[in-house]
């Protein structure tokens, strides 16, 4: 109920209520700027190689976030994301070996359609056999980590340099590392035609509210096998960019991303409950998070207490927001 | 008029939920241009035979035909193409999506959403509002200008006006009116008895999930409907139940066994006071959603209250959790047996259940205490236990007197009885309110809500009736006929005479 | 179905011949669940006679039991509906406190050991039973939480280098009486504990309770919280007294020590019978369901399959009964 108001106004009230629908567009942003803050003070001669080396860094858990981010969206989780990455990075690793340059894009491709059907047989496991999506995706997790297994043996395989280079480059500066751009190219040309069309608002929906949702004409069984396959895809993404940044194929690297791309996702401000939260909160997460053990290094400290951390930061996170939900429910 | 005439026809539709029968026959016949009430008591069937007829669930058995093609849908996205639109009791919005995003979701213009929300008296909406952040009566308007939006032929209307403001249901009353001139059809749901008979031009009326009677005018039938409501097996049912009430006496100064005083929860509950005494069975009336539920809660410490006191035989309670209630001898058999049971396991299980909730008996169980102590509870109720020990294959009835067994197996000062014979059996019916009374006659309180108004007189001592949260009538159980209350319960004032 | 006619024998019968194996894993959970077993075991005798013997039991048993125990403590909490992410790092922490601080002496050692579950324990339990915290992200949180803190342990203990003492490594890999293993001294007390705790006490009501539906528990006057935390400990208790088995097993405390662990004791449950959603199962299908998974392991290892097959089978197995019991139960 908005009577004419002058167009800066319109604007600032846009920004306000976008806060509130999503404080995490404020508070992220606001993180990662202070934990570069902190980053720089500890280490002032941060160069453009640290730079690149933190880009590097979060890029494969930038993409685990992003494919939980979709699932946890719709109302559900997926533990498999980190054994579709190893699959996906192994895969790579295995095809490209001997491939050249040319060869291997459209072998990426087909990684990236792999990671995809990963993510549908994830999606009919969950929907068709009703087991609670935790337990399907724990146990589907540890059959592509088989697979993982079957593909590559033990660490190894390779790609073309000119494709590794995709991801540990750099862009007309030495501070604008592949690695950032990849990311950002990759989620947006993923997220952004998906969060205009109809299928983001049915899994908000979805995650939000099933029974309106279904009553709005969602097909709820669809959307939520929609974002599995999503999840399946980001999850490719991630594991061709962890191909690109180690330069090899390893079938154990997988694990470690699940829980961390889960952590991600809850320090950027995504509601497990389903229904709330963006893109940009857990891909910031991501470099906030790779930031932590960085950090921890400059400060000669052991970078294993970044784990401390990571779970520490779940657990102090998901406690506050149980604590605030109990006050809410206490009225 | 030919079938075929008909926009909407629903032939014997029967749906059951597990054991509770909620749709038995219901027969239902819509004609273009017409504004037609569905009336019935709480349980009825009535918002069943709203989601049974735009597909939210499949009827069991029975026929709908749409323009006399037998037509079963399997969502309501599929009744919407085939021109039937319903807005529901609770709105049907994404909390976590704007308005603009809901239209998007479901399809509708926004256009012609926009045009139906200034015809309702709604200009100016800010689309990019969060339907999390809006008020209800808003939403209400919303989801109706989204039906309407779909141009239904057959619109739905369940309860739209039960929590909006007098003006605000005006305007729907012209709608209403707007869309029959259009040759449309609209199905309207109300409990408001003056609001039916100005606007419907027929009324159906479920009893019991069957279709009861049809009127074939609604204004001035008022008296009609609500004897095609109380039907008679109610009253076959009064007069089974054995009176073994004698007039009760009580000193003015006796304690209560339970006082609730001003007891307060925002909205729904207002400055409710009552006092029970010992002995006593004391009814408690009122429509669907008039603050019974969170009254009950409050009282069993599961819901907390913001204002007023509640006390026991004299001391002031603190309660935040039921085990305080149970503590003070005050115990609640709920309306849905669901909420109460546990389905997995067996019956003496769930009998037995509430012995362990101090840490000092965590321990080992004596198992043939247990056994004898169950038995007789089992025995008292007649709990039939043929079907087995699992508790999910026992019926309805016998579920519910698994939730009364359960306290008189551990003992209680006052029940809190919450419309304990929804969707059950006149048998069982007849044995959960003969054990009411028992259970009075021992010597303890009882508080009784039901739906079914007519049992009131039944099994009660004395009534009050609640309307929009508040006490709006009390009165013994001599006055405290069907008509009567039905009257206080739809807020109308008693006639000069209360009796039929 | 009359009920009250049909005996429990004549409907296992009925099982058998009218509706097979499901219908049998419905209403006999645990007979088919020994049968599946006995099948496992003669099959192996088939594939390789002369396998089976007193020694290849008596190391099924002693292979058995660490998993037994933490699938123990994580059947007490999927009772309840839960699940415990955090088992495998709280027995690897248990191990390697207990190792580092040897030079004390045993029992002081065993109770820092211990101590880990405990502290582990409670803190799932704070926040899963008080906080409300999904299960899931609490355990693992605090899985990754330990495991952190013991990698950064470790490093500041390099130094006095851990040590297994003597007594733990008799009871995680010894033997008596010329073949019974000493750690089933361990897991049968445990194992007819629980046994007892589940059928016969309050505690084990309530979990089955719980589990089935924890509003109704609520409604009837039981601070749920309570039995959610003293659970949580208990099942970190648990995992840290399995740890100190498997250390004595391997008899290196190493920091993945017991990673291995974790999917088979959800497994070893859920084949076992306890349902996912809570409200059904117990501790004696877990048993048969970690014999079975045991058994099974050395099966894939007598036909020398690789590590990535046995993953798959593993977790298509699980898959399988998951599903399975998901459609029975409903």
């Amino acid at each position: 109920m908005k009577g004419p108001d002058a167009s800066g106004m319109r604007l600032l009230e846009r920004l306000r209520r976008a806060l509130r629908r999503d404080p995490s567009l404020f508070f992220m942003p606001a993180l990662l700027i202070a934990s570069l803050a902190i980053t720089l003070a500890i280490h002032p001669q941060f160069s453009d190689f640290d730079l690149q080396s933190l880009a590097m860094g979060a890029l494969p858990l930038a993409f685990a976030a992003a494919a939980q981010t979709v699932v946890v969206i719709s109302g559900g989780l997926d533990l498999s994301i980190g054994s579709a990455m190893a699959v996906a990075n192994v895969l790579a690793a295995r095809t490209m070996e001997k491939a050249s340059f040319e060869q291997s894009l459209p072998l990426a491709v087909a990684v990236l359609i792999a990671g995809a059907a990963i993510g549908a047989l994830n999606g009919l496991i969950v929907v068709l056999s009703r087991i609670p999506d935790v337990v399907a995706t724990l146990t589907s997790g540890f059959i592509w980590g088989g697979v993982a297994l079957i593909i590559l043996e033990k660490p190894g395989g390779g790609a073309p340099p000119d494709f590794l280079n995709l991801g540990t480059g750099t862009l007309f500066t030495p501070w604008m590392p592949n690695a950032l751009v990849l990311l950002v190219v990759a989620v947006g040309a993923i997220w952004i035609p998906l969060r205009r069309s109809k299928l983001a608002l049915q899994l908000y929906a979805v995650g939000s509210d099933r029974v309106a949702a279904f009553r709005s004409g969602v097909n709820i069984g669809r959307t939520r096998f929609a974002a599995y396959v999503f999840s399946g895809l980001f999850s490719a993404v991630g594991g061709l960019g962890l191909t690109m940044t180690t330069g090899i194929g390893a079938p154990l690297a997988g694990v470690y991303y699940t829980l961390s791309g889960l952590a991600a996702v809850v320090v950027g401000g995504v509601s497990l409950a389903g229904g709330r939260g963006g893109m940009l909160g857990p891909v910031m997460a991501a470099f906030v998070l790779t930031l932590i053990p960085t950090d921890l290094i400059f400060l000669n400290i052991d970078p294993n207490f970044g784990q401390v951390i990571l779970g520490t930061l779940i657990v102090v996170i998901v406690m506050i927001g149980g604590f605030v939900d109990m006050g809410r429910n206490r009225k | 008029m030919s079938d075929s005439a008909l926009l909407l026809e629903v032939r014997d539709v029967a749906k059951r939920f597990d054991s509770v029968v909620a749709l038995k026959a219901a027969s239902l016949k819509v004609r273009p241009g017409e504004v037609h009430g569905l009336m019935g008591a709480n349980g009825a069937g009535k918002s069943t035979l709203v989601k049974i007829i735009t597909g939210v669930f499949p009827a069991d058995s029975g026929q709908i035909s749409v323009k006399g093609v037998a037509r079963s849908f399997r969502s309501p996205a599929e009744a919407r193409r085939a021109g039937i639109v319903s807005v529901y009791q609770d709105p049907a919005l994404v909390p976590d999506l704007t308005i603009a995003q809901n239209m998007r979701l479901a399809g509708a213009s926004l256009d012609a959403v926009r045009k139906w929300l200034a015809e309702l008296g709604v200009a100016g909406l800010d689309f990019n509002l969060l339907v999390r952040d809006l008020p209800g009566p808003a939403l209400r308007l919303i989801d109706l200008a989204r039906a309407l939006a779909w141009e239904p032929a057959v619109l739905l209307l369940d309860e739209i006006t039960a929590s909006l403001p007098a003006d605000l249901s005006e305007q729907i009353y012209a709608m209403v009116k707007q869309w029959r001139e259009r040759g449309n059809a609209v199905i309207f749901i109300s409990h408001r008895m003056a609001e039916v008979s100005a606007l419907c031009d027929r009324a159906t009326v479920l009893r019991d999930g069957v279709t009861a009677g049809v009127t074939e005018r609604a204004h001035g039938s008022e008296e009609r409907i609500v004897a095609l409501m109380l039907g008679a097996e109610t009253a076959r049912a009064v007069a089974s139940v054995p009176s073994t009430r004698a007039p009760r006496q009580r000193s003015s100064d006796a304690q209560a066994a339970l006082e609730v005083r001003r007891l307060g929860r925002s909205p729904l509950v207002n400055e409710v006071s009552f006092k029970l005494y010992s002995g006593e069975v004391l009814g408690v009336a009122a429509l669907e959603g008039q603050g019974q539920d969170e009254l009950f809660d409050c009282i069993a410490g599961s819901r907390r209250y913001d204002e007023g006191a509640i006390f026991a035989h004299g001391k002031e309670l603190r309660l935040r959790h039921p085990a305080d209630a149970i503590a003070a001898g005050i115990v609640l058999v709920p309306a849905n047996r669901l909420l109460a049971l546990l389905q997995q396991r067996p019956i003496l299980e769930n009998i037995a259940l509430p012995a362990f909730g101090g840490i000092r008996n965590w321990g080992p169980i004596r198992i043939r205490a247990e056994r004898t102590r169950v038995e007789s509870a089992i025995e008292r109720l007649q709990i039939d236990t043929r079907a087995g020990s699992e508790l999910s294959r026992l019926s309805g009835g016998n579920q519910q007197k698994v939730v009364v067994a359960r306290w008189l197996a551990s003992g209680f000062d006052t029940l809190l009885c919450f419309d304990p014979t929804r969707g059950i059996d006149i048998g069982t019916k007849r044995q959960i309110y003969a054990l009411v009374r028992e259970i009075a006659a021992a010597g303890s309180a009882v508080l009784l809500f039901t739906s079914e108004l007519a049992e009131i007189a039944l099994a009660c001592d004395r009534a009050i009736v609640l309307f929009g949260g508040r006490v709006v009538a009390e009165m013994p159980v001599s006055e405290a006929d069907e008509a009567a209350l039905l009257r206080a319960a739809h807020g109308l004032a008693p006639l000069g005479q209360a009796s039929s | 179905m009359t009920g009250r006619a049909k005996t429990g024998f004549t409907s296992s019968i009925a099982a058998v011949t009218g509706g097979g194996l499901a219908s049998l894993l419905r209403t006999r959970t645990i007979v088919a669940l020994a049968l599946l077993l006995l099948g496992l075991v003669a099959g192996i005798q088939l594939a390789r006679p002369g396998t089976v013997n007193a020694l290849w039991i008596s190391n099924m048993v002693l292979f058995a039991a660490p998993l037994g125990i933490v699938a123990a403590g994580q059947t007490l909490i999927m009772l309840t509906g839960g699940i415990d992410l955090s088992v495998a790092s709280v027995a690897t922490a248990s191990a390697y406190l207990m190792a580092t601080h040897s030079g004390l002496g045993v029992a002081p050692a065993i109770v820092y050991g211990l101590g880990a579950g405990f502290v582990v324990g409670l803190i799932n339990g704070t926040g899963i039973a008080l906080l409300r915290v999904q299960p899931l992200v609490m355990t693992l949180g605090t899985g990754l939480m330990t495991e952190g803190i013991l990698v950064v342990y470790s490093q500041k203990k390099m130094a006095d280098a851990p040590r297994v003492p003597q007594f733990i490594e008799t009871i995680g890999a010894g033997k008596f009486l010329g073949g019974v293993p000493n750690d089933l001294i361990v897991w049968l007390p445990i194992a007819i504990l629980l046994i007892f705790v589940l059928r016969r006490t309050g505690y084990g009501r309530l979990l089955y309770a719980i589990g089935d539906n924890s509003e109704a528990c609520s409604l009837a006057g039981i601070r749920v919280w309570r039995v959610l935390l003293v659970n949580y400990v208990t099942c970190g208790l648990l995992a840290a007294a399995a740890g100190l088995i498997i250390v004595g097993g391997t008899n290196s405390a190493e920091l993945r020590l017991a990673e291995v662990y974790l999917l088979p004791s959800v497994a070893a449950a859920i084949i076992g019978g306890t349902s996912i959603f809570g409200g059904r199962g117990g501790y004696s299908g877990t048993i048969i369901g970690a014999l079975i998974l045991t058994v099974l392991n050395s099966i894939l290892t007598l036909l020398d399959v690789p590590e990535s097959i046995r993953q798959i089978l593993y977790g298509a197995i699980i898959l399988l009964l998951a599903a399975a019991y998901t459609r029975l139960t409903g």
